[in-house]
């Protein structure tokens, strides 16, 4: 009895939170309908803001607010931003029309956007990607840091799912991108890290290993839009250096991945 | 410290002994009284005497850095709902999920889930022979997925509310754990999601995890589909 209850006391929780989470956010919505002390206010240049129901171009206009009038700019979801008229009217507007705006000061609204300009200018980078990994099934998920315009150092986490066998490998590696100026650019990778392989207890030699591994590989990447890029066919040649007399030499192949920056 | 501490000394010993010694040198030639009422040329002691304006323009700048706007495009959250494992009974999954919304079309998303396998009609129809151990029915999966929101849209309650909406598609990679191995796994599925106030999502999700599986004897697919209800918040 008690078991079967369980699920229905988590959906009645996590009901009973989200309606009183609406009713917060409605009784803070008719509170204070004037400004806030440290708002973000901003000016509209453009000849008028079409102000739409949510964050997205789906979502109908209900409100437009006219140039000259000051708005409050109170968060931002992707593309879009929320604003909030003098009279707290609240609404999303999209990018392009926010860029017209002006700050208090007189001057436009700094909202640079990771571009592809940006990419030379990114820090950070991070994604996931799927592949191969000597007749394995792998998941990938990787982490970078870009000293320069072509140069980074990229953590990757890898889960091999096989049949005979299942691992996991943490390896640290630089990563050189040739043209990172192209929408699409090979880019080179070289690395090292550690590799654990769990055969599966079916079979003989049935001995976890830990193991260093090197590696040396290349791919290419594709600048998609705004921050977005997909990395595809990489190529891995590692070398595993077992305890074995002999190191063993594996191809993995990253088919398909999706990074993003910062 | 020394240092500054000495010239304190030294300028404060100067002053003790030379100071005197000018008031004895200023009031030796005469010895008139200071003259109380304000000479006819002195400044007036109202108003202010020195250089300012009269109004202080009170200059307030506020300026907007883009990282002083609060960025909502992470979402976290939890779910619960009915996972039905594939020969071995339907089970309750819960699960927790981390979404990155990249624009107001595609998402990012994480999901682990943990649910529990039940017993297959082979072990219960045959009395005694179990197929798994008690650990190794315990099924917890990960995915990472890529989400689209297909149809964005609204509700309508009533007369005069209306709740963000959006229907969408999700399609992953992942792994689970069950019957004390991992498995590759593909998932799939739709979901539903409304937004009761702009920084909180009530979901509705139909997912299929796909594996291959050779527990008994043979190898062969399954298709494991899951419903849950989940809440999320956007941060």
């Amino acid at each position: 009895m008690s078991r079967s209850l369980t699920p229905l006391t988590c959906l009645w929780i996590l009901l009973l939170f989200a309606a009183g989470a609406h009713a917060e956010d409605q009784s803070k919505d008719q509170s204070d309908d004037r400004f806030s002390e440290d708002a973000h206010k901003i000016l509209i240049a453009d000849p008028f803001i079409e102000l739409h129901t949510g964050p997205g171009r789906g979502y109908p206009v209900f409100h437009v607010v006219e140039r000259g009038r000051e708005v409050e700019l109170v968060k931002r979801r992707t593309d879009w931003f929320q604003l909030r008229t003098d009279q707290g009217i609240e609404g999303w507007a999209p990018r392009e029309q926010m860029i017209a705006t002006l700050e208090p000061t007189g001057e436009p609204l700094d909202l640079q956007e990771p571009a592809r300009e940006n990419y030379m200018s990114r820090r950070w980078q991070g994604g996931i990607s799927g592949g191969d990994f000597d007749g394995a099934s792998e998941v990938s998920a990787f982490g970078g840091y870009a000293f320069s315009d072509n140069l980074s150092i990229e953590l990757t986490l890898t889960h091999i799912l096989g049949e005979f066998s299942n691992g996991y490998s943490a390896t640290l590696g630089l990563v050189h991108v040739f043209a990172p100026e192209w929408r699409l650019s090979p880019y080179f990778t070289l690395g090292t890290g550690l590799i654990y392989t769990d055969p599966k207890s079916n079979l003989v030699e049935s001995i976890d290993r830990d193991d260093q591994v090197g590696y040396v590989g290349g791919g290419l990447q594709f600048y998609l839009t705004r921050r977005f890029m997909l990395r595809f066919a990489e190529y891995r040649h590692n070398i595993i250096f077992t305890s074995r007399n002999d190191n063993e030499e594996v191809d993995e192949w990253k088919y398909v991945g999706f990074a993003f920056f910062f | 410290m020394e240092v500054c501490r000495f010239r304190v000394l030294f300028l404060s010993l100067l002053a003790v002994t030379v100071l005197p010694g000018c008031s004895m040198l200023g009031g030796r030639g005469d010895d008139r009284p200071e003259p109380v009422a304000p000479a006819a040329n002195a400044e007036p002691v109202t108003g202010e005497p020195d250089q300012r304006p009269i109004i202080e323009p009170q200059v307030e700048r506020r300026e907007i850095r883009r990282s002083r706007i609060d960025t909502e495009d992470f979402e976290l959250g939890a779910y619960v709902g009915v996972l039905s494992i594939e020969d071995f009974e339907s089970n309750v999954v819960y699960g927790a999920r981390l979404a990155y919304h990249l624009t107001e079309d595609f998402f990012l998303e994480g999901t682990v889930g943990q649910s529990r396998a039940g017993r297959t009609s082979y072990e219960n129809l045959s009395g005694s022979a179990d197929l798994l151990d008690d650990d190794d029915r315990d099924y917890t999966y990960y995915a990472l997925s890529m989400g689209w929101n297909a149809l964005p849209g609204e509700i309508f309650v009533g007369k005069n509310r209306a709740y963000n909406s959006a229907f969408y598609l999700v399609a992953g990679i992942g792994s689970t754990t069950f019957a004390g191995d991992d498995r590759f796994t593909v998932n799939g599925g739709f979901g539903y999601r409304v937004l009761p106030s702009d920084w909180m999502a009530v979901h509705f999700d139909v997912r299929d995890h796909i594996y291959d599986i050779d527990l008994l004897g043979e190898k062969k697919i399954v298709n494991n589909l899951e419903a849950h209800l989940g809440l999320s918040i956007f941060f």
